[in-house]
């Protein structure tokens, strides 16, 4: 069952030099039970796209382009209004850093029940009921709902996080780097949980993450961003193993594996772009070891290599057809 | 490039033995009235390693287990509360202030954050120009320029000259860790501690970062003391590893033995959840539970024992030995 269908939608940010071209074009879709994988590197416009989602973007932010659809419904033009019964209910957001996203004057249990009773309507005596099952969910001791954001560690204060992200049942659930700022031990951890979550409520997961492994370990299906496209999609194991955009093979090959040979991969040359002002064509030709008289001046059509296995690349068009 | 093992020589430069930094911990106003005895933050809690001329050990753990105080106590940034370190022949923790100055221009330090390391009101010039005028190295203006480029050519900077006047605000983040690198280096240094020099930067930035380090000790013969809590990249870039867990170090040997033959439950919990690019699945790792205990109240007898899945009897009353258990494999577990 489809639950989110997102295409061509552009976010730009507004600045006194010009619009920042933050997120362009983006198309994705999400099924029912299905975790995504939006990948790329600082500044690759994966965490705007996700904004852009619920709409909790800075002031400056315009949404110019593109449509939504959550369960069948267009969501992109809908109100503030209407937006407060879609989030939280229907897609909810687990967001980096826990230590900056929870109150540190308010009790953890308290936020949640808050969140509840304005979300479900719920009594005080239920949410709190609830509250604690959560807790349970997460794998928190119940006793610990009166502890304050403080007196906990960080993958502790993460799992608050998620048990707040999941209080409504949401069909959708995005996680903004939800691992990042953890120890590799309590990284698995987290995501061992909320892999049991998925499976066991059947929410549409999106996990944006600069990390390939991480989707690795949890991804269905993955999108890698750059410079605010999308330049690759398809199936995790398909893009692992025969990455066709050239950016995604170099961040596969930089990214070190223990169970290959031990040698130190180059790194790929230059910087991302400026958005104020990218560059024609390909936005990764400047950076490219292989590109070609066309990627300098026209954007790349995506191509699809197999059942939904996509890529923008100009080499690609060219092998096809040979 | 080629794999990274140094053709090895045994030439000692640091020599750290029971190596221990305990703070007193802070209690509230009210609890330090009822009782007298304080408690200790035993941070790091007698460690014992050497490294040789042009060596790369990467000191490796989860966070709050002592492996930055480590790296900190050595250079006395922060000071042993016990201990000895030899640093060619001299123990670094006698040093009156002046031989300590002298020290520092020998022993350096490359911080994670090259955002928060670096002074925003400082120019490229005179962030690598300062450690000179300190130590008053330089006796002209042309000579101080010659070092100062020179340091940023060899951190991988080109154009000097060009960047001279540029503040770090107009710099990526990989030009402000090799700014940072280059700081570090203006002084010929013979050893750096990298405290998780690469894991604010991005995957693609990061090897470029680590072949300098690299080349760096192959043709100056620096040796590294790599902080890092990336096992996968602790096996990529260094010589030998460390395992630290709770102030101590459990397991030390060949970057390939503790990768690929690892002697500790606790390496070998750590090495299974290496995250690789790839399509896995979770089972088959093991997952510890919980998170590092808190230094205050180090468990008795094995301080992995709480977490251990092999946690026996013995592990709880018995503290097991760190001892040589294949050659240059060290470890420290009742059964290995």
């Amino acid at each position: 069952m489809r639950l989110l269908e997102v295409n061509n939608l552009t976010t730009y940010y507004k600045l006194k030099e010009g619009y920042v071209r933050a997120c362009e074009n983006i198309s994705l879709n999400l099924d029912k039970g299905e975790a995504l994988g939006l990948v790329g590197e600082s500044a690759s416009g994966k965490t705007t796209a996700a904004l852009s989602l619920v709409k909790l973007l800075p002031e400056n932010a315009h949404v110019m382009d593109g449509s939504i659809r959550l369960g069948g419904r267009e969501i992109s033009g809908a109100t503030e209004e209407e937006l407060r019964t879609i989030r939280w209910k229907e897609i909810s957001i687990i967001f980096q850093g826990a230590m900056n996203a929870l109150n540190p004057v308010r009790r953890v249990g308290d936020q949640i029940v808050e969140a509840l009773r304005i979300h479900e309507k719920m009594s005080e005596k239920e949410a709190c009921r609830r509250t604690a099952e959560l807790f349970d969910k997460v794998e928190i001791d119940q006793e610990r709902v009166r502890e304050y954001p403080h007196e906990f560690s960080g993958g502790m204060r993460q799992r608050v996080m998620i048990a707040m992200a999941i209080a409504c049942n949401p069909k959708v659930v995005i996680g903004d780097e939800p691992t990042t700022a953890l120890d590799v031990m309590v990284q698995a951890q987290v995501l061992q949980l909320l892999e049991e979550l998925r499976r066991e409520w059947q929410m549409g997961m999106i996990l944006i993450t600069h990390d390939l492994s991480v989707v690795g370990e949890t991804c269905d299906r993955v999108a890698v961003m750059y410079a605010g496209k999308i330049v690759e999609a398809g199936p995790t194991e398909k893009v692992f193993e025969q990455p066709a955009h050239p950016y995604t093979r170099a961040l596969i090959s930089a990214f070190p594996n223990i169970e290959g040979e031990r040698y130190l991969a180059s790194s790929i040359p230059g910087n991302p772009p400026n958005l104020l002002n990218p560059p024609s064509g390909c936005r990764f030709h400047e950076r490219c070891q292989e590109v070609i008289a066309p990627c300098k001046t026209d954007d790349p059509a995506s191509t699809e290599l197999s059942s939904g296995h996509l890529a923008s690349c100009h080499l690609l068009k060219r092998k096809v057809k040979l | 490039m080629g794999p990274v093992n140094y053709p090895g020589n045994n030439n000692e430069l640091i020599k750290i033995s029971g190596l221990e930094v305990h703070f007193a911990a802070r209690t509230g106003f009210i609890s330090s009235l009822i009782s007298k005895n304080s408690s200790l933050v035993r941070a790091v809690d007698g460690v014992d390693f050497n490294l040789r001329r042009g060596e790369i050990l990467c000191l490796a753990g989860e966070s709050g287990s002592g492996k930055t105080t480590t790296g900190k106590a050595i250079l006395r940034l922060v000071e042993p509360t016990g201990g000895e370190v030899i640093f060619d022949g001299e123990n670094v923790l006698q040093f009156n202030r002046s031989r300590l100055r002298k020290f520092r221009q020998d022993a350096q330090i490359i911080f994670q954050d090259p955002y928060e390391s670096l002074n925003p009101r400082q120019t490229v010039f005179s962030t690598v120009a300062e450690p000179l005028e300190v130590n008053h190295l330089c006796s002209s203006m042309e000579e101080k320029e010659e070092r100062v480029a020179e340091a940023l050519k060899d951190a991988g900077l080109s154009n000097p000259g060009e960047i001279f006047i540029r503040y770090p605000h107009e710099l990526s983040g990989g030009q402000r860790q090799r700014l940072a690198i280059a700081s570090a280096l203006v002084l010929k240094p013979d050893f750096i501690v990298a405290d998780e020099p690469v894991s604010m930067l991005d995957l693609s930035i990061r090897a470029g970062i680590l072949k300098l380090m690299v080349d760096l000790r192959d043709k100056k013969g620096i040796c590294y003391l790599f902080i890092t809590h990336d096992l996968s990249l602790a096996w990529l870039v260094s010589d030998r590893i460390a395992i630290m867990y709770l102030g101590k170090i459990v397991e030390l040997g060949t970057a390939d033995a503790v990768i690929k033959s690892p002697l500790h439950p606790y390496t070998r919990a750590l090495v299974s959840v290496i995250p690789v690019p790839k399509k896995i699945s979770l089972a088959g790792r093991t997952l510890l539970k919980g998170e590092t205990p808190d230094p205050v109240n180090i468990p008795p007898g094995c301080r992995f024992h709480p977490r251990c899945p092999e946690a026996a009897e013995r592990c709880r009353d018995e503290e097991p030995l760190y001892r040589e258990v294949s050659p240059n494999h060290f470890g420290a577990c009742h059964f290995i």
